[in-house]
């Protein structure tokens, strides 16, 4: 895996913005230059490293318990048969509304704190891990099945040491695009009503025009979704080590 | 490379085998099993009806037949898979029920990719939730010449080393009627021969049921052999080599036997067709 391709990738990235922004004399309200989004990033650092902070601990949070009522709910339906049927319309729905909808009545509910936003991740993060596992809990090998029971397994422990583990890639798969949304959910919570984060800082320093600010704002967040999908991906990989890479050209 | 290996470790277990024979076989008197009226239907087409047969205790059995004919689907519900008529009755030569009986081995190893191959041979007792005989387990994997891999994660082996490994696993379960859905088919034709060798010297005086459609398979390891035919699909007569098994199937005594067999079974496809 190479490092350095990114790295060129994102530095031609800010060259093309610098020449953009030479080229057609955009006023900095519109488009700021590069260097005035660095100076802007170190000037605010204390402050920028106060609302990422809370950011990150809304993605973080919600990732988690997300992630848990995914499995349980997963499990559950791969488990009880009649459960299928009461849990599949809710995880539809809970899909088929967007999120961004919700957040007025979150935050309604839960107030200009941190809740309503770890509410809003979950929320995006449990489709995406629910129905992943739920795939994988259903597509497990028939002779893995057939050898279990051949040998006497209990249902339960068919689910918990074949299907389960089996499940695992799948699984992986949808955390990964869980960690890939999750910020979303934070930031759009953060939009609609709160007194900090990221999120809030950018619609924040965009009122007061200053949108170096904002860009630099934008360009933490960044930082720190790339960060959490780099820490999960590597967690995810150190756990399942059996999964063979078909596609190795595919890694991130 | 690895096959080179592979002989010189089954020449060394060869020595210590023959002190264990008595701890291997826990059955003194081993069991066979009667299958009555079998009947199975595929959207009401018969596979097979009024299908009955002796599997003789202590003896390998081998099914043969062209593929479609309902020989593996015969051992499946024998095994427990998949449905069964409620006039079919299959029960043990001594009359007892069949419940934790049988041991049952695929076509593909089904090896589990997450476990070890320790603990993939000590499935079983892991999937019942008891504890597992470690040193059951690191006998047998000695046994199939495959306790080196102990560690290992089955990704790593030859399709003949799963294979060895899932014998293992096929034996770790003690029971006493074994049934093999063409074990062997899927590996090249030295590692077939030596995975027969294997398991008729480590099942010797067992119950075994194999199904194969490889004709020197079954005349290799069978002391019954039936040829499995038609539509719905009846057991011929029954052929029985007299040696000891493993057989070389070269042998003038069986290239009678031999030609016998493949006359039915291309008469079988004619059938068929």
């Amino acid at each position: 895996m190479s490092r350095t391709k990114p790295l060129i990738i994102f530095l031609g990235l800010i060259l093309i913005w610098q020449l953009i922004v030479v080229l057609t004399n955009v006023a900095p309200f519109i488009l700021p230059s590069p260097l005035s989004v660095l100076t802007s990033l170190l000037e605010r650092i204390e402050e920028l490293g106060r609302h990422a902070l809370i950011t990150t601990l809304e993605i973080t949070i919600g990732l988690f318990s997300g992630t848990v009522i995914g499995v349980i709910s997963a499990l559950i339906m791969a488990h009880f048969k009649p459960a299928r049927s009461w849990l599949l319309p809710v995880l539809v729905v809970s899909q088929a509304i967007p999120v961004f909808a919700l957040a007025p009545v979150l935050v309604l509910w839960f107030g200009y704190g941190l809740l309503p936003k770890i509410v809003m991740a979950t929320l995006i993060i449990y489709f995406p891990v629910t129905a992943a596992l739920y795939d994988g809990l259903r597509r497990t090998e028939t002779g893995w099945l057939e050898l279990a029971k051949a040998m006497g397994a209990s249902n339960f422990s068919i689910l918990w040491k074949i299907r389960l583990p089996a499940a695992m890639p799948a699984f992986a798969s949808g955390i990964r695009v869980a960690t890939a949304v999750a910020p979303i959910g934070a930031v759009v919570g953060e939009w609609v009503g709160s007194s900090a984060g990221l999120g809030y800082y950018m619609l924040l320093m965009n009122a007061r025009v200053q949108t170096d600010a904002m860009f630099a704002a934008l360009f933490v967040l960044a930082i720190i979704a790339v960060f959490i999908y780099y820490l999960v991906d590597k967690v995810l990989k150190s756990c399942i080590t059996w999964q063979t890479e078909s596609n190795p050209s595919d890694k991130l | 490379m690895l096959a080179k290996g592979r002989v010189g470790k089954m020449h060394t277990d060869e020595t210590h085998k023959n002190k264990k024979q008595s701890k291997q076989n826990p059955n003194p008197t081993p069991l066979g099993l009667h299958v009555h009226n079998a009947r199975l239907a595929y959207s009401n087409s018969p596979i097979f009806e009024n299908l009955s047969t002796e599997i003789s205790a202590g003896k390998w059995t081998c099914i043969l037949g062209p593929s479609g004919v309902g020989k593996s689907a015969l051992l499946r519900m024998i095994v427990g898979l998949g449905p069964i008529d409620p006039a079919t009755r299959i029960f043990s030569t001594d009359g007892t029920t069949l419940v934790k009986k049988i041991s049952w081995m695929a076509q593909q190893d089904l090896l589990l990719p997450w476990l070890t191959v320790f603990k993939n041979v000590a499935l079983g007792s892991h999937l019942r939730g008891v504890k597992p005989d470690k040193e059951k387990v690191l006998d047998l994997l000695n046994k199939v010449g495959m306790h080196k891999y102990c560690n290992d994660r089955p990704d790593i082996l030859s399709g003949g080393q799963k294979q060895r490994v899932a014998l293992a696993r096929t034996l770790m379960e003690g029971r006493p009627i074994v049934l093999m859905d063409e074990p062997f088919s899927s590996v090249d034709a030295i590692t077939r021969s030596r995975l027969q060798e294997l398991a008729a010297d480590l099942l010797t005086n067992q119950t075994v049921l194999l199904v194969t459609h490889d004709p020197l398979e079954a005349l290799r390891l069978g002391h019954n052999i039936y040829v499995m035919s038609g539509k719905p699909a009846k057991l011929g007569q029954v052929m029985q080599p007299n040696d000891q098994i493993p057989r070389n199937p070269s042998n003038h005594s069986l290239q009678e036997m031999h030609s016998l067999i493949l006359a039915q079974l291309k008469s079988a496809v004619i059938e068929s067709n």
